[in-house]
């Protein structure tokens, strides 16, 4: 039986809708536009756990992911969100297509839009690609990670994993540890976290936090222990090995030695909830025992980036424009 | 009421609904020959937002007439909707809770207005995806016509013919300032 007290029964509204028409990154939204997100992402997250994990929602609307940078995680699981809901979906990688053929990306976007592409979703290395595709193609657009800029359906899926685990953003400290400087899934959840009211602690080498950092409304440490001192959730960031020999820092060992969660810190901290946006260099970002540790919840993240996207394309398919 | 809505009728007021609703509980019992040996298979699913209160009302009076136990859920049809190239803005997707398996029981659909039956289509589809059914019996308070598929309520509180322009409100405390049942014109009905 279902108790009087299930709060089943959302807000009456049924007008709130996403303001705008592209999800190009989080650094404008306020906390009713997130919420939103993090609402209907949980219901979504009800049909992953169906028999049939299938809705018919997006029937009839074609999506295309076009991704110019290589990535396995957010392509895939892009895609299943588009086919949970039904949509019809195209991928295009930039390996072995017409861009290793010289095609500019405004070309291969205006060639796919004459294809009658509903909605792109693009991975980029250049910040502002997705934003620059909106002024060329009809369709509406979704960053899926525009070099350092932003990537902001991992920032929401990040959120609605800390949703499932606190009752309220307001005063939570979450701690992003590492490259900051080249990282857009630290400067999504620092806009997002921002407007739902945590307290963000930025931590790493000198060298890759950003001069500045602190007019973004966060907290800048080199020091581990100041970062996950009172901190709710560490956030590791994946350490780029291909950037490694630039002089950012001396070598992995000493970057885990001096920014690596370990188990020591999971006994000292006895609450601190684990998170990484994957995929992680086990024994650098993060101990081997800490990926695994009851207090990671590192899979969890991945499970609501199906449902955080699924969510994304239903709030954003308002604008597909009807023929 | 919404506030452009200007009331042409009361239908039903607050007493007139809570008898609606003893009638109709009863007619569960009759039409799905409901007894405590089969009472386990009967499931009384209410659709968002307010089929879900009626749908907890009506449980309640089983079980203080009856002495029996039904299950409740809460069903969401949004994402199965055709009305998708149609709209400008996206309907909140409310939630779903069903916390039984739907395969083989009697399930009783309730909603407050049976009107162009598509929101029953959707509801009969999402119904489907979770499981097989023995069978579907849908329960309205209201049947105000003019349905544009072939969809009829099997139990029903009231008949009222409508037109195009004319809306009913059914409204329950539990959500709403108010109780009852009216029949309003508003100048966004479409």
């Amino acid at each position: 039986m279902i108790s009087e007290e299930t709060t089943m029964v959302a807000e009456r509204d049924d007008d709130t809708t996403l303001r705008r028409r592209h999800m190009l990154g989080l650094a404008d939204y306020d906390r009713d536009e997130i919420e939103l997100v993090l609402s209907t992402a949980r219901e979504f997250r009800e049909v992953l756990h169906r028999p049939i994990k299938r809705v018919p929602t997006l029937r009839d609307v074609t999506v295309v992911n076009l991704f110019f940078e290589s990535s396995t995680r957010t392509r895939i699981s892009f895609e299943l969100a588009e086919k949970r809901l039904s949509a019809d979906t195209v991928n295009f990688s930039a390996s072995g297509s017409s861009v290793s053929k010289g095609e500019t990306l405004k070309d291969t976007a205006r060639n796919i839009e004459a294809m009658k592409i509903d909605m792109v979703v693009i991975r980029h290395r250049s910040p502002g690609a997705a934003q620059f595709l909106t002024s060329c193609v009809e369709a509406v657009v979704i960053n899926a990670g525009d070099g350092a800029h932003e990537h902001p359906t991992q920032g929401l899926l990040d959120m609605l994993t800390m949703s499932d685990l606190f009752e309220s953003f307001e005063g939570l400290n979450v701690s992003i540890i590492g490259d900051i400087a080249h990282s857009r899934v630290a400067r999504s959840n620092i806009f997002g976290l921002n407007a739902l009211g945590a307290n963000v602690t930025v931590c790493g080498p000198q060298t890759m936090l950003p001069r500045g950092i602190e007019q973004l409304g966060v907290r800048a440490t080199n020091r581990l222990d100041e970062a996950l001192e009172g901190c709710d959730v560490a956030m590791a960031l994946r350490i780029q090995l291909e950037r490694q020999g630039v002089g950012l820092f001396p070598s992995l060992r000493e970057y885990h030695t001096r920014f690596g969660i370990g188990l020591q810190h999971l006994e000292r901290y006895k609450d601190l909830i684990i998170m990484h946006p994957g995929p992680v260099n086990r024994g650098v970002e993060l101990a081997s025992e800490v990926v695994d540790h009851e207090r990671a919840v590192i899979l969890n993240q991945v499970t609501n980036g199906v449902a955080v996207r699924m969510a994304v394309l239903y709030l954003l398919a308002a604008g597909v424009r009807s023929e | 009421m919404e506030p452009q809505d200007t009331v042409k009728a009361e239908l039903m007021n607050a007493d007139d609904l809570g008898r609606t609703l003893d009638r109709m509980a009863r007619q569960i019992i009759d039409v799905l020959d409901v007894d405590p040996s089969n009472a386990g298979k009967l499931a009384l699913i209410g659709m968002q937002t307010r089929g879900v209160f009626l749908a907890r009302r009506l449980g309640r009076r089983i079980r203080a007439v009856e002495g029996m136990d039904i299950e409740v859920g809460a069903l969401d049809a949004t994402m199965y909707r055709d009305d998708f190239r149609l709209r400008m803005k996206q309907p909140v997707v409310r939630s779903t809770d069903i916390p039984f398996d739907i395969s083989g029981r009697n399930v009783v659909l309730i909603d407050d207005v049976l009107y162009t039956g598509r929101t029953v289509r959707a509801a009969l589809d999402a119904l489907m995806d979770m499981g097989r059914p023995a069978s579907v019996t849908l329960l309205v308070i209201v049947d105000r016509g003019l349905h544009e598929l072939p969809v009829q309520a099997d139990i029903v509180g009231r008949t009222v013919p409508t037109v195009s322009g004319e809306e009913v409100r059914v409204r329950l405390k539990e959500v709403d300032e108010m109780e009852g049942v009216w029949l309003v014109t508003t100048p966004r009905a479409a």
